[in-house]
């Protein structure tokens, strides 16, 4: 029997909305989570602006026990804990410390480096020759396992635990895994999802790379222009997203309510070769990502509503743009729509794709399409491939069933994920 | 603080509640501690989380406790006698 795979769960720690209610009206309004960043212009980078959520420490207490709060210090940890324990507590579940193992239920979450904070403390005290200072709590902090240790510790899950990294690849990636383990019969559940912390020293070292945007810090909330003629790097971004993923089956029994199911999704490389590099993608393993996910999930292309793109904003969205028209054999009339969320929280790096995710199953559970704000002058090259009819700039509130969600990272790794409404669900009837 | 030198045991205890209170979630257990207290058994504390208990007592004291004297501090008790040694030994 082939399992089907739906979404009962999300979480959301993102630059314009903390919480699932927050982000959904964020993201209908077409709210910038983007602000002037002093630290950035106090270490003189060329960006000076970025996407920090409005997250309160203390808000933690209520999602771990004191002792564990106590020495508790890693960002990207926190934002993690917030959005995957929000994602269970949205299926339905409640936080449980006393539970026995959950054996049927794992949990994939990415990030793309340890909390650079504690990694500083580390190297200064064993610098000042203090490492007998450093304690029993650190390791786990820098350990790049930390988000899904945590997690799984507290809510004690026994199926496979896996912490994925594919630079900006790296939360639909573990979106796609965790299908996929659900898929082939390996779990019932898994909590998918990536988190990242913004820190000076990751996007210091992009800034150095001339890949941010740098013509906009007086005005930040138009920094991030993914598509626009004026785009001209990305927003450094900040946050996590988290998705509870169920066998259709076994969510029905629970009577758990769904917001999308998930059809298939691909994840390749392009090898390096042909073009790609450490840093580009080679076109022709894009195309043959897009196309896979698309012949797995057993859609035509014709279907496809909606792409929420990796589009950063950088030089690299026409050539996106360019291989979505050939992976779906498109000659640029009825474009499905395209929208980029990069363009209210700027690009969250591993979390991006996770967040994405999140903002994908939202769209399809209220039917509506998010706008593309910052995008008031369209880069010509891209309107005369797809129209500038495919790029809402304002919400549509409109019936979409098929949405496709992509994205790249570094090392020349792609991911897309094919979405579906599910349709006989009471919840959709009801709210939709 | 008082006086390290002339802390007497008791007020080493008191002090010591605060120490540990960070890494027990049983607040009961922690506020009735007497020497025979153990501090995994009874405290439930996390042993990996002993060893911040010893890095917290040594700033709070001002002192410094040898592996030796560390590996001792299992008990309220033991916790007690070793921070009076290290204390007196300044």
């Amino acid at each position: 029997m082939s399992r089907r795979v739906v979404i009962t769960g999300l979480g959301v720690v993102a630059p314009n909305g903390t919480g699932i209610p927050d982000f959904l009206q964020a993201i209908q309004n077409g709210d910038s989570g983007i602000r002037y960043n002093p630290q950035y212009e106090e270490f003189n980078f060329h960006c000076q602006v970025s996407g920090v959520p409005a997250f309160e420490w203390d808000h933690l207490k209520n999602y771990v026990s004191e002792v564990t709060f106590h020495g508790l210090k890693g960002e990207g940890i926190g934002y993690a804990i917030k959005a995957a324990l929000d994602a269970w507590k949205d299926a339905g579940n409640i936080l449980d410390a006393e539970n026995d193992t959950l054996w049927d239920t794992g949990c994939v979450f990415g990030n793309s480096v340890s909390d650079t904070g504690v990694i500083k403390t580390i190297i200064a005290r064993v610098d000042a020759k203090e490492a007998k200072k450093l304690g029993s709590r650190v390791i786990e902090q820098v350990m790049n396992s930390g988000p899904t240790a945590y997690i799984s510790g507290r809510l004690g899950l026994g199926n496979k635990v896996i912490t994925n990294s594919a630079a900006c690849a790296t939360g639909s990636q573990a979106v796609l895994m965790g299908y996929e383990y659900i898929k082939y019969g390996v779990a019932k559940r898994m909590l998918v999802g990536s988190t990242e912390h913004v820190d000076p020293y990751i996007f210091g070292a992009f800034d150095s790379m001339r890949v941010l945007s740098r013509k906009f810090n007086d005005t930040p909330e138009q920094a991030s222009r993914p598509m626009s003629a004026t785009a001209g790097g990305f927003v450094p971004g900040s946050g996590a997203g988290a998705l509870v993923l169920e066998d259709l089956d076994f969510a029905l029994a629970r009577g758990a309510s769904i917001y999308a199911e998930i059809l298939g999704g691909a994840n390749n490389s392009g090898g390096q070769r042909n073009g790609g590099s450490m840093t580009a993608p080679n076109n022709e393993g894009v195309v043959r990502c897009l196309q896979e996910a698309i012949t797995n999930s057993k859609v035509q292309p014709a279907e496809i509503d909606l792409i929420s793109g990796h589009l950063t904003a950088t030089i690299a969205d026409k050539m996106e743009i360019r291989n979505w028209i050939a992976a779906l054999g498109n000659n640029g009339t009825k474009f499905p729509l395209t929208n980029s969320l990069k363009s209210m929280i700027g690009h969250c790096l591993s979390a991006a794709g996770s967040i994405e995710c999140v903002a994908v199953a939202l769209q399809l559970f209220h039917q509506f399409v998010h706008p593309n704000i910052n995008l008031e002058d369209p880069n010509p090259e891209i309107v005369e491939m797809i129209g500038a009819d495919a790029l809402p700039t304002t919400c549509l509130k409109k019936k979409i069933n098929i949405v496709a969600k992509a994205n790249f990272g570094f090392g020349d790794i792609n991911t897309c994920l094919i979405f579906s409404k599910f349709e006989d669900n009471g919840k959709f009837e009801n709210n939709g | 603080m008082e006086n390290s030198k002339t802390m007497d045991k008791q007020a080493i205890l008191e002090e010591l509640k605060k120490v540990l209170a960070p890494y027990t979630a049983d607040k009961a257990a922690l506020s009735a501690i007497n020497e025979q207290t153990d501090l995994i058994k009874d405290l439930k504390i996390n042993s990996a989380n002993i060893i911040d208990i010893i890095i917290d007592a040594e700033t709070k004291y001002d002192i410094e406790i040898d592996v030796d004297s560390a590996e001792k501090m299992s008990s309220v008790g033991s916790c007690v006698g070793v921070i009076m040694e290290k204390m007196y030994q300044k």
